[in-house]
């Protein structure tokens, strides 16, 4: 098999797939030519990520990742969200092939790119090295 | 299961694998062994050299048995090459949509001083015939250009390619792959050189091919050896295959014009019904195309997932789409007829065979509307095209 069956499983049924909204923040990465695309809306609710939703144009494992990207924050504060990493993304699936890890690079950088949108919204200061290295 | 992968492989009619059986456990002897038992094989291995001459109006020392399409690409430009560099012609006229089989040897032959030209295949999936006589110098020893193309389908005009190449006196190579067994080949008729054909796209076993090089044209041993298929392929010879083969291949050409309207009608249903998903494009010439080809793109979704969710179905297709291929570049030959990335990454082919029934047709016809309206309902992409934030391209 190409995929784990946690890929599989997150990929048939994606968790917190949809739109929010009236969302506190939205973040997009990725493009279209490429072929991978990944926006993240939250709701956020004194610091803590009440709710979050995903969409996603893409392969199986973009489709997977951005699923269990956004399974690992729900319920998080901001700052615990802020340090998800891709590894963490890719152990949560059981792996995924070589060629797909920047799916997973893609799925850490939507969640960032969320987080900075919420931090620019509310004029909240924040260190832009944090920031740096958002994947598009 | 539905199997619509047959431009992938298809599967071997279980008569050919009957005919095949006695060539592994009776006649089992090596064809360049002298005893009565090898020569039965080397009977065997003649006459089936010729029944392949016959299907293809070609003598018997014109068909060289290989390991498939890939091989008989590569022996074919890499034997006109070997002639290019004698006669110092270094000029070889392709496509922009061949298969790697002759992309990748013909890059090889760019380091080695070789020029390219790369014809357009326009919009439609076919090369102009003017574009071609243009491209021709007086060093140019090889114009290879495919029979039927193997994501889109479309049918090049081989014919004028045979004879403005004969004009020219340039070698006119063709990668048949797709069309043998789909499409009838007369390589006099035609002006057919060389010609590529591989067994397990017709119902054939793996790993067992042609090369048909006209008498005049030299080919170049590369693989090194024996002096197997006349000094000109060594190794010992795969009878049991090419057995194989050659049945499959009587059996595409006996009933050919029935299966293909057959096919026709059932691949015309599937553009018919699936054209009406909005913002869909058939890729190619609608007509000019193998009757066994369907291919489309699909505005806002991406292939590979489309292809997972069709197999979750119990549906075997394929896609042009990058992620399935493991590089981020999608198809080149859905580039080649200018699909912009992102609609190209967004594409389903679905090839069919005389197994094809109508019923799993229309199981298709219901299964494809279903997953493109989920993936487009979970797509940023289709998301901004409706919102009217992207402009729609097909």
């Amino acid at each position: 098999m190409l995929y784990s069956e946690k890929v599989m499983d997150h990929f048939r049924n994606p968790r917190n797939v949809g739109e929010i909204e009236d969302a506190d923040a939205i973040g997009e990465v990725g493009n279209a030519r490429c072929g991978d695309i990944m926006r993240v809306y939250l709701k956020v609710e004194n610091d803590i990520i009440v709710d979050v939703k995903f969409m996603t144009f893409g392969c199986g494992s973009a489709i997977a990742t951005s699923s269990m990207a956004t399974e690992l924050i729900k319920g998080k504060p901001i700052s615990q969200a802020l340090e998800l990493t891709n590894q963490a993304v890719v152990e949560a699936l059981d792996g995924l092939p070589d060629y797909k890890l920047h799916c997973s690079v893609l799925a850490e950088g939507a969640v960032k790119a969320a987080i900075k949108n919420y931090y620019d919204r509310n004029n909240i200061p924040y260190d832009p090295e944090a920031f740096k290295n958002i994947a598009d | 299961m539905i199997y619509l992968d047959n431009a992938s492989t298809t599967k071997v009619s279980d008569k050919v694998v009957e005919v095949m059986v006695p060539y592994y456990s009776e006649v089992y002897a090596n064809c360049s062994s002298l005893h009565e038992f090898g020569q039965k094989a080397k009977e065997k291995l003649e006459d089936c050299r010729q029944r392949v001459a016959r299907v293809f109006n070609a003598k018997s020392r014109e068909i060289y048995f290989t390991s498939g399409g890939t091989e008989s690409d590569n022996q074919a430009i890499l034997s006109a090459a070997q002639i290019g560099i004698r006669q110092e012609k270094k000029h070889i006229i392709t496509t922009k949509f061949e298969h790697h089989a002759v992309l990748n040897v013909l890059n090889k032959l760019k380091q080695q001083g070789f020029t390219i030209t790369y014809l357009d295949v326009n919009s439609n999936g076919i090369i102009k015939i003017e574009d071609l006589e243009k491209a021709i110098t007086p060093q140019t020893v090889l114009v290879s250009i495919m029979f039927a193309n193997n994501e889109i389908g479309t049918i090049q005009p081989i014919k004028e390619i045979g004879r403005v190449c004969k004009e020219h006196k340039v070698l006119f190579h063709t990668d048949a792959v797709q069309a043998v067994g789909n499409e009838k080949i007369d390589v006099d008729e035609l002006g057919i050189d060389m010609l590529s054909l591989s067994a397990h796209k017709f119902h054939g076993p793996k790993g067992v091919g042609v090369l048909y090089a006209r008498s005049n044209v030299p080919l170049t041993q590369f693989i090194v050896g024996g002096s197997q298929e006349n000094n000109r392929r060594a190794g010992t010879e795969n009878l049991p295959g090419i057995v194989g083969m050659v049945a499959a291949l009587e059996a595409a050409y006996k009933d050919l014009d029935t299966k293909n309207q057959r096919l026709k009608k059932m691949r015309d249903k599937l553009f018919d019904e699936l054209s009406k998903i909005p913002h869909s494009a058939i890729n190619g010439d609608r007509e000019h195309r193998l009757c066994s080809n369907f291919s489309m793109c699909f505005e806002g979704i991406e292939g590979e997932s489309l292809l997972l969710l069709l197999s979750d179905k119990g549906i075997c297709a394929s896609s042009g789409s990058a992620c399935t291929s493991g590089s981020l570049a999608p198809s080149h030959v859905l580039l080649s007829i200018g699909r912009p990335h992102e609609v190209a990454h967004g594409s389903l082919r679905l090839t069919l065979s005389r197994y094809t029934t109508e019923d799993e047709i229309n199981k298709v016809i219901e299964a494809v509307p279903q997953v493109v309206a989920y993936l487009r309902s979970i797509s940023p992409v289709w998301d901004e095209l409706e919102k009217g934030v992207r402009k729609h391209v097909i």
